[in-house]
């Protein structure tokens, strides 16, 4: 792409030369960023500033923020508890299998989440493989309720956990580790002793970006779990019922997910991580 | 393999899929030759593919892009500027909205009654309307925006019951659906979904008194338009539009 030929390094290559900025790849950059950008204009420019304090303190609107944090704060904890040792088995244990594994729990992450709900609708449904079985034995009937939203964002949400802890696992230092073990400490132990602390900073990203795509699922959770207010309605689905009836209410429900998303990126590159995904975060 | 690069482009993969799954796709513009946009309530989704084929064979060449939702997803879609020839609405004040955008005045192409679907064979015993008020039954429907939502609530109101719903769907088809599929044991969807699932359910008749006669207005939004409502209006299309079950708006009053 660049015109320069000084720039042209070739692979491998760690010569950098310090030179204006093509300006074709200037004016294509500068076109990406209006496209990220014009959308949350769009939003600021339509929004009913004067009315937003009021909006946002319908009573709907604050059971469907209520239900939204709690609901994708237990999504990220549930990423944490399962998602913490899957991803330490894919990194440390050499198992047949373990790309396979590593590609089905990856899979959410690239579904549609509209696909991925219809799926849980066939295992944990009334008729579902599991569903069934639970409905029929145990009387539990998962669709329209509140674990189903908790369940449809686990499941698009623990894949971040789980693929930002083992990266950081597999370029951790193990030798630490096995010197505590060594020295006669347990397994568990020398783990939360030794390697949690070291590998932290992924840990604290994972369960980040699971609650934010947690608190972003729409598609699942409406096919899955449905949309009842105070027990299934999120916020993102309240945005959606609220285009039809009330655009202004939808404008302002929606800046508030743009803040809260924004937000979080930003804290993930100041604070957490330095390099890595961070530099791509 | 990098180890980086994988997980990245995953991430953005998924925020992209995220985001579009709840989009619509962009309709195509139709300004020439005669292909033209068409938007319709849900419940005409088996009907209109079939006069849309029918126009397309008349009009040699041209395409009709369909686009089927909530009335009330489409009309707010139309009010903030879809290029859309016509627009085919389940109820009267969805059709309102739009009026600013359409080229003379709607008219009623046909009107459809309410039913309850039940999975089939009716396990759960329902005999009317006043049965879906029992609290240990999952029903679903709409919200009170989308016409199916708002005739159920009418039918509710009129039969003086108080029905807890289990889920408000996206629309009329979502609700069958969710019938269909038996994560739910009723729904209040049209008579003509009832016909359309077939087999797939069963359906238990609302008396008359309690029923509504749901109107469907049809406009078009400009003149690409004005010959696909006129094929609806017509009797081809009212023909197809019987098949499905629908009634013509003349024979019903």
């Amino acid at each position: 792409m660049s015109a320069q030929p000084a720039v042209r390094a070739g692979p491998g290559s760690r010569r950098r030369v310090r030179d204006r900025p093509p300006p074709v790849a200037v004016a294509m950059a500068v076109v990406a960023v209006a496209f990220f950008t014009l959308p949350f204009a769009g939003v600021l420019w339509r929004l009913p500033w004067s009315d937003a304090w009021s909006i946002l303190s319908d009573p709907e609107v604050l059971t469907a923020l209520r239900l939204s944090v709690m609901c994708s704060t237990v999504a990220a904890i549930a990423s944490l508890v399962f998602g913490l040792p899957l991803a330490w088995l894919l990194a440390t244990i050499d198992f047949p299998g373990r790309r396979v594994v590593r590609a089905l729990c990856a899979l959410s992450m690239v579904l549609p989440p509209v696909v991925g709900g219809v799926a849980l609708l066939f295992a944990l449904g009334r008729r579902g493989l599991l569903g069934g079985p639970l409905d029929d034995i145990f009387g539990i009937t998962l669709p329209y309720t509140t674990t189903a939203v908790i369940i449809a964002q686990t499941f698009v949400a623990m894949p971040f956990l789980v693929l930002t802890v083992e990266g950081a696992l597999r370029q951790h230092d193990h030798r630490d580790a096995e010197a505590a073990r060594t020295l006669g400490a347990s397994r568990w132990y020398a783990f939360s002793r030794v390697t949690l602390p070291a590998i932290r900073p992924a840990v604290v990203a994972g369960m980040v970006l699971a609650w934010a795509r947690a608190l972003g699922e729409f598609g699942a959770t409406i096919t899955f779990a449905g949309n009842s207010s105070g027990r299934t309605r999120t916020l993102p689905m309240k945005a959606y019922l609220s285009l039809q009836s009330d655009p202004p209410e939808a404008l302002v429900i929606s800046l508030v997910l743009i803040a809260v998303s924004f937000v979080v990126l930003i804290a993930l590159r100041e604070r957490w991580l330095g390099n890595g995904l961070g530099s791509a975060v | 393999m990098s180890r980086h690069i994988p997980l990245v482009l995953l991430a953005a993969l998924s925020l992209a899929l995220a985001a579009s799954a709840c989009g619509d796709d962009d309709p195509a513009k139709g300004d020439v030759s005669g292909d033209i946009t068409v938007f319709a309530a849900a419940s005409l989704s088996g009907a209109y593919e079939e006069i849309a084929a029918l126009y397309e064979r008349q009009h040699d060449g041209a395409s009709v892009e369909l686009n089927f939702a909530a009335s009330s997803e489409l009309a707010v879609q139309i009010t903030e500027g879809a290029d859309v020839d016509v627009f085919a609405s389940a109820d009267e004040p969805n059709m309102e909205k739009v009026v600013d955008e359409v080229e003379g005045e709607p008219s009623v192409f046909a009107t459809n009654t309410l039913t309850i679907l039940t999975e089939p064979g009716n396990p759960k015993s329902i005999e009317g309307v006043t049965d879906l008020a029992e609290r240990e039954l999952i029903v679903v429907s709409c919200g009170p925006d989308v016409p199916i939502g708002a005739y159920t609530r009418q039918v509710f109101e009129d039969a003086g019951v108080e029905v807890e719903l289990d889920s408000e769907e996206a629309d009329v088809t979502a609700v069958a659906n969710k019938v269909v599929l038996g994560e739910a044991d009723a729904g209040i969807v049209y008579a003509t979904d009832a016909v359309a699932a077939g087999d797939a359910a069963s359906s238990i008749a609302i008396p008359a008194d309690l029923n509504v006669v749901a109107e469907y207005p049809i406009a078009a939004l400009d003149g690409n338009g004005a010959p696909f409502r006129d094929l609806v209006l017509g009797d081809e299309g009212q023909a197809i539009l019987a098949e499905y079950g629908f009634t013509s708006p003349t024979s019903s009053s």
